[in-house]
């Protein structure tokens, strides 16, 4: 999993079925200190997460776990809206 | 996901059964600002794109495979949407 900020959305009328009533966000990947660092990425959101917040996001098959028994074809998706980050 | 540009379409007479019927296109994952990232990949297409459009690919064999609803067939991106506009505010 990795921490990202939530830059944007995406807005797809024609897609596969199984991704129907699901909101695909555009990420920034971040490094702990807070800075980008990486490419942007679309990620299916599984917790309702919004353009501006800081989320975790899985990458993998296991994106589309949240939408289980429906097989969402995603390679990444947010599970998670951050609150803190502490650095010890 | 990643956003890309359809750049071209592939035909290979000669594919692996699991490929039956299904539309190969060259894609080109872009940035927000529609500039080239990386190289350019194959991708299985379920949704009907065509060239020159800007869609969502998947880069993951299980998730891909899904897109072709066909189980164990040996792809790895597929393209599962097409971008009417993407909403970058920050």
């Amino acid at each position: 999993m990795q921490l990202a900020k939530v830059i944007g959305d995406v807005v797809a009328t024609r897609k596969d079925d199984a991704l129907h009533g699901i909101k695909l966000m555009v990420l920034q990947p971040l490094a702990p200190d807070g800075s980008a660092v990486g490419r942007t990425l679309v990620a299916v959101d599984a917790v309702g997460a919004g353009v501006g917040e800081t989320v975790f996001f899985v990458r993998g098959k296991e994106a589309s776990f949240p939408f289980y028994p429906t097989e969402v074809p995603t390679d990444a998706g947010i599970v998670g809206i951050v609150d803190q980050v502490d650095l010890g | 996901m990643q956003i890309a540009r359809v750049v071209g379409t592939v035909v290979a007479t000669q594919k692996h059964a699991k490929f039956g019927g299904a539309k190969l296109l060259l894609v080109q994952p872009v940035d927000l600002d529609d500039k080239p990232q990386g190289t350019p990949l194959l991708a299985v297409d379920s949704v009907g794109a065509g060239v020159h459009e800007k869609v969502l690919v998947v880069i993951e064999g299980r998730a891909a495979g899904e897109a072709l609803g066909r189980k164990g067939a040996p792809v790895d991106a597929a393209i599962i949407g097409i971008v009417d506009h993407v909403d970058a505010r920050e």
